[in-house]
C-alpha cells in the first residue's frame, strides 16, 4: 500500500509556501499519497491570483545585502523590495516557482484542501481559489493523518 | 553502462525539479528502458538514489564529470 503524507499548510507568505507543495509534489513523485490541508494565511496559497510576499520584519534570520534595522523596515516598499529580491534569487538559483510546484501537485494527484472554517471567517468566496481543490474540516484532515506515514504541520 | 533510450539534462535547476522531472519522464517509459538524467544540483546526489529506492527503478550508475552527475536509471517493473 502507498505511504501517506498529511501536511497542515497555515502560512500564506513566499517562503512559507514552499515547504508543503515541495514535500507533497516530490512525495507524490516518490508514490505517496499526498494531502494538503491549508488553513488560516495557508489559504492565500490556494488563490488564484498568488501574490506571496516575503517580509524581513520579524524575520531577523532573513539573509539581507546590508543589515537593515528593524525600525527601518516598516518603511513602505521595503517588503515589496524584498519580495522581488527573492524572487529574483529564487529564479537565478533555479528553483520552481510555488505556481509550478502547485501544478505539479495537481498534476500528480496530490489532493489540497481549503479548511473551510477559515474559508469563512475570511469570506472568501469559490471563485478566488483554483479549481480542482477539496473543502474540508478538522475531521477531514484527523481521518487521513490517522493513516499518514508522515504528518506535518508547516 | 553508458547505453540510455532517453536522456533529460536538468542542469541548473535545483531541488526538488531533478526528482520531478526524472518521475515524468519515466512515467511515459516502458519497463527496462534506461534514462540518463544530468544534474548540476549537488543535493541529487543522495536524492536520485533514494528516490530510486523508493520507487523501485534501479540506479545502474552515477558519475561526476565536470562537475555534472551523470545518472543511469532503468525503469522498473
Amino acid at each position: 500500500m502507498a505511504k501517506k503524507l498529511a501536511i497542515i499548510a497555515s502560512k500564506g507568505t513566499l517562503d512559507g509556501a514552499y515547504p508543503p507543495f515541495l514535500l507533497a509534489s516530490t512525495a507524490a513523485a516518490l508514490g505517496f499519497e499526498a494531502k494538503i490541508f491549508f488553513t488560516f494565511y495557508g489559504l492565500q496559497l490556494l488563490k488564484k491570483d498568488l501574490s506571496l510576499k516575503v517580509s524581513p520584519l520579524g524575520n531577523p534570520a532573513m539573509p539581507m545585502p546590508v543589515p537593515v534595522p528593524s525600525i527601518v523596515q516598516i518603511i513602505p516598499g521595503l517588503e515589496a523590495f524584498a519580495t522581488w529580491m527573492m524572487q529574483r534569487k529564487l529564479k537565478k538559483k533555479g528553483v520552481a516557482s510555488v505556481a509550478e510546484l502547485r501544478e505539479i501537485c495537481l498534476e500528480s494527484d496530490v489532493e489540497l484542501i481549503a479548511c473551510q472554517m477559515t474559508v469563512d471567517l475570511f469570506d472568501f468566496k469559490d471563485s478566488d481559489f483554483i479549481d480542482g481543490i477539496s473543502h474540508g474540516g478538522a475531521a477531514t484532515f484527523l481521518e487521513f493523518a490517522s493513516e499518514a506515514d508522515i504528518t506535518l504541520y508547516i | 553502462m553508458s547505453d540510455f533510450d532517453t536522456e533529460i539534462d536538468t542542469s541548473g535547476l535545483n531541488c526538488p525539479l531533478p526528482v520531478l522531472k526524472a518521475r515524468k519522464m519515466l512515467n511515459e517509459m516502458s519497463i527496462s528502458q534506461r534514462l540518463r538524467l544530468i544534474c548540476t544540483d549537488t543535493g541529487a546526489l543522495k536524492d536520485i538514489p533514494a528516490f530510486c529506492k523508493m520507487t523501485g527503478n534501479p540506479l545502474l550508475s552515477s558519475e561526476e564529470v565536470d562537475g555534472k552527475l551523470y545518472f543511469i536509471i532503468e525503469k522498473g517493473a
